[in-house]
């Protein structure tokens, strides 16, 4: 049987999926060896479905929405991956955090550095609202393994991916694997 | 050598016939004051002086009394009475009663109690085993004389120690008799004297450095503070026949600007030795000199740390380095540097006065002669006590101390300060000494002693002092730097009630890593508080802990 | 002078006395990881990456500082080593901010460099994102304080080896901030000569050339200890 895989974009820049991407040719031998049942790249189901074998997590957990598909991704997977530097550390969009709170960062990015006309977005259901501060992902579920790199490139992911579909563990070691940035 | 309830008893030696004058001993520790000890004393003066008794009844200042908890407090000469709570507005009355007794006739009427007591405060008895079961060295003249008067430490011996060891014994000699009375550090880690003083004696080099070790900080400590505020020629006298055993000519006292009283008595004391030629060049005839100067630190608790210690005394950022070279092989500038603490200084006259064999025979096989403690906390009658080693903790605690008040039973005591642990009440039977209290996961450590009932949280305690060491960490580490903020974090998400079993065991993980890694002792007993509530209350923080992944799940 | 024959991992070798156990160990090629250590400047043992278990004695030493002595028995990578190395690591990228994929320093950074040594994957400490602020006052250089990590390298070059001490440690604990003159801004620090050999011995972005973009700092250490050894054999003045 085939394994059930998927990939998932919380708050990052889409970044490790187009390195993702990166994988041309090798990823025409993923799709035989996996079921892509989950990705904002890959796939077009809306909803992250039951019995996921391994998923990829891309981004930190920065909205409602974010904290609301990991919990969904946490229940529903085997082997949750932190894919790349924002799921590990938070990253990029963890620079917020020094802002200390959701709310100075919307007054800062919508009001004080607005043109004169600026206004804080509020639209409940349609627009998440922030968390008070972005963070990875294991301090929020616990990760099974860890991805870095900003982005990770397609040589670490497949280096990564390799083992796993045999269904043996990856060696995390080395500048090569686990080198941030 | 007496008890506190002798001491309070006997008056100076050159005070007139008893009978005659009436002597008022009025706390003027900073305790006391803060409690209004100075408007008490001018009232009494003022009062004094209305009825034109100066010549009969005699108002002085004088250092600690004991009972700090029920302060403002003044005791009665001759025969000692103590009072407790005694402010300005009850001045008038205590003359009044006093200007009365002086004007008995009979022997009856003399000897009868005062009839008077303060307003709002009490006669405290000193027959109670807060002062009985005490032992009095190092603080056996503080209470008794005026701090202010170098005439008053004189008149009880000041200074005779020092002259005896200076004309009449070799430097070998002092430091022989340290070493046999087994006197050991009281700083609170405990290293033998005699063995330090020795190590500096035989170190090469022509200019060596004493220094005492006045940055007492642990939170709820003020042992030292007491003796510098009320017998501050003990702990001078005691560093000049340091400083004369060891061959060094300077000597500095680190002390904290915040205690202004002690700095003030310090400064005083060491300008009135001077004058009388007891501090300077050639004393006492000899081709021996000695010198002290008050170095004030600005209140980091790293600074009671020996390197970091010398390196503000040298004008340079309060931070340790690593030892060794221990500062007897290179301490302030470089050179030969024998540091002490306050109350290791102020059991030296005592020794040399009585010998070491009468000093070895107080206290247990490891820990010899006394030890100052604090009491503070839960307890109905805190304040500063002095008792042989070995007294157990319930003695000084249930017995002296009279347990908690309100009837809550206590539950533990804390030792060391932030750098010690609690110890439960099921092992309160345990002695006072070095080793007992290391076994226990604590140390005795300087010598403040906080008494836990059981409305206390013991994980909110170890969050207290793990929020003290991250405020007080320099930062020249890492692991004390930013371990004490991640320690200080995981003990706020078990008091929050945030905490999973995985925190735990994060947190048990990190406390040896701390622990050994540090540079200093600060950061290397910062998880002591910590580790030792975990030994004795683990249930506590158990009970808090949320369901969550386990250990294993988040990679620890 | 004497030698001292000692082992390291179990390797025997022989040390001049007063070769400190991490010059010993690197003389065999045994990897000791350290962060604020630079030949060339005095050793502080900050860090405490460099702690080393000894045979005989309880406590971990810093190698750093550490001089060989007869007879020792040295372990420099034990896994209670290893789990503790991994654990400075990971408070240091806890404490500051720091962003490698938009840093001077990316890839060339021995911050980086010691993550990648001691297997860190992620911090198992929670990140604690302070409010750090940059000094961009200075003509050529900035110093970014969410990048530093407080090694004092800077400290210790401007101070033993350009001889103007410009830098210093400001605050204490985890407010400790590297400050310039007396907390000044760096560019009105009179005292500074422009030199930039801060720049140059920094193990992170923390300082920095301002033209230097993402990933554009590359710093070489070596010449520090030319111009050390230089000078001690009065070679060269300045």
């Amino acid at each position: 049987m085939k394994l059930r895989f998927a990939t998932v974009w919380l708050a990052g820049c889409s970044g490790c999926h187009m390195s993702f991407f990166d994988l041309d040719e090798w990823l025409i031998e993923l799709a035989e060896l996996v079921d892509v049942v989950f990705s904002p790249v890959a796939s077009d189901i809306k909803t992250y479905p039951q019995d996921v074998d391994v998923c990829l997590v891309e981004g930190g957990v920065a909205n409602a929405d974010n904290l609301e598909l990991l919990l969904q991704v946490r229940a529903r997977t085997r082997l949750l991956v932190s894919f790349g530097d924002c799921a590990i550390t938070a990253n990029v969009p963890g620079m917020r955090n020094r802002l200390d709170g959701a709310e100075p960062v919307l007054r800062r990015g919508y009001l004080e550095l607005a043109d004169g006309s600026g206004q804080l977005p509020h639209a409940p259901g349609l627009v998440p609202e922030l968390l008070e501060r972005v963070l990875p992902l294991h301090e929020v579920v616990p990760v099974d393994h860890y991805l870095p790199g900003c982005p990770p490139s397609a040589a670490r992911i497949r280096a990564f991916l390799e083992p796993m579909l045999q269904g043996e563990l990856p060696v995390m070691e080395g500048a090569a694997m686990i080198r941030f940035g | 050598m007496t008890s506190l309830s002798e001491a309070h008893a006997s008056p100076t030696p050159s005070a007139a016939s008893p009978t005659s004058v009436l002597r008022v001993r009025c706390c003027s520790s900073a305790g006391c004051l803060a409690g209004g000890a100075a408007e008490l004393r001018q009232g009494l003066t003022t009062a004094v002086a209305r009825r034109e008794l100066q010549e009969r009844v005699a108002i002085t200042g004088v250092g600690c009394l004991g009972p700090c908890s029920q302060g403002p407090l003044l005791a009665i000469d001759p025969d000692g009475a103590l009072f407790a709570g005694v402010t300005a507005a009850d001045a008038d009355g205590l003359i009044a009663a006093l200007a009365h007794r002086l004007q008995a006739v009979s022997a009856a009427e003399r000897e009868a109690p005062l009839a008077w007591r303060p307003a709002a405060g009490e006669q405290v008895d000193i027959g109670r085993p807060f002062f009985t079961r005490q032992r009095r060295i190092v603080l056996e003249h503080c209470g008794l004389i005026d701090p202010e008067r170098i005439e008053a430490a004189i008149e009880r011996g000041a200074y005779e120690q020092l002259r005896r060891a200076v004309q009449e014994c070799t430097p070998a000699e002092v430091v022989e008799t340290i070493r046999r009375s087994g006197l050991r550090g009281r700083g609170g880690a405990g290293y033998p004297t005699g063995l330090k003083w020795a190590t500096v004696a035989k170190m090469p080099g022509e200019r060596k450095v004493v220094v005492c070790n006045a940055d007492e900080g642990d939170p709820g400590a003020f042992m030292d503070r007491s003796v510098l505020e009320g017998d501050p020629h003990r702990v001078l006298e005691g560093m000049a026949i340091a400083a004369y055993a060891v061959g060094a000519e300077q000597g500095f006292i680190y002390i904290r600007a915040e205690y202004k009283l002690a700095i003030v008595n310090l400064r005083r004391a060491i300008e009135q030795a001077r004058r009388r030629h007891l501090l300077g060049a050639g004393l006492f005839g000899a081709p021996f000199g000695f010198t002290v100067e008050l170095r004030v630190g600005a209140g980091a608790y790293v600074c009671g740390e020996e390197t970091a210690l010398i390196h503000s005394i040298e004008g340079q950022r309060g931070t340790p380095r690593p030892r060794p070279p221990y500062p007897a092989e290179a301490g302030v500038w470089g050179r030969p540097t024998l540091i002490n603490n306050v109350e290791t200084f102020a059991n030296v006259v005592p020794i040399l006065r009585e010998g070491a064999e009468w000093f070895a025979a107080i206290g247990t096989e490891g820990s010899k002669g006394t030890k100052v403690f604090c009491l503070t906390g839960k307890v109905c009658r805190g304040g500063l006590v002095e008792v042989p080693m070995g007294t157990s903790l319930a003695t000084i605690v249930s017995e002296m101390g009279e347990g908690c008040p309100d009837g809550a039973g206590l539950k533990a005591v804390q030792t060391g300060g932030p750098s010690g642990g609690c110890v439960p009440a099921s092992l309160l039977h345990t002695s006072v000494d070095y080793e007992s209290l290391q076994a226990l996961g604590t140390i005795m450590g300087s010598g403040g002693m906080v008494v836990m009932d059981h409305s206390t949280d013991m994980v909110a305690i170890a969050a207290f002092f793990m929020a003290f060491c991250r405020d007080e960490s320099c930062g020249k580490c890492v692991p004390c730097r930013a371990g004490t903020v991640q320690l200080h974090g995981l003990l706020q998400k078990h008091l929050a009630g945030d905490a999973t079993a995985a925190d735990l065991a994060q947190l048990e993980a990190l406390c040896p890593m701390v622990a050994e890694t540090s540079l200093c002792g600060l950061g290397q007993s910062a998880p002591k508080p910590v580790l030792s509530t975990l030994r004795y209350f683990r249930e506590e923080y158990l009970a808090r802990l949320k369901p969550g992944p386990t250990a294993a799940a988040t990679g620890r | 002078m004497s030698v001292r024959t000692l082992t390291i991992d179990g390797h025997a070798v022989a040390m001049a006395t007063g070769t400190t156990l991490l010059a010993a160990a690197r003389e065999v090629w045994v990897p000791i990881p350290t962060l604020c250590h630079l030949e060339g400047l005095s050793p502080v043992a900050a860090c405490r990456l460099c702690l080393v278990e000894i045979e005989g004695n309880g406590k971990l030493q810093p190698a750093c500082l550490t001089p060989v002595a007869e007879g020792m028995v040295v372990h420099t990578d034990t896994p209670r080593l290893q789990d503790y190395r991994r654990t400075v690591i990971e408070m240091l990228f806890t404490e500051g901010n720091h962003v490698c994929a938009i840093c001077v320093a990316n890839g060339h950074c021995e911050l980086q460099d010691r993550a990648v040594e001691v297997g860190m994957d992620h911090s198992r400490l929670p990140y604690r994102h302070p409010d750090r602020p940059v000094d961009l006052s200075h003509p050529h250089f900035g110093l970014d304080h969410n990048r530093c990590i407080l090694c004092t390298r800077c400290v210790r070059v401007c101070d033993e080896v350009e001889g103007a001490h410009v830098w210093d440690v400001g605050w204490r604990g985890e407010h400790c901030r590297i400050i310039a003159g007396l907390n000044e801004p760096w560019g009105a620090v009179d005292a500074c000569t422009d030199c930039g050999k801060c720049v140059q011995v920094c193990p992170t972005g923390a300082l920095f050339d301002k033209a230097d973009t993402s990933g554009e700092k590359h710093t070489d250490h070596g010449w520090l200890g030319a111009l050390v050894r230089a000078r001690a054999r009065g070679q060269q003045t300045r």
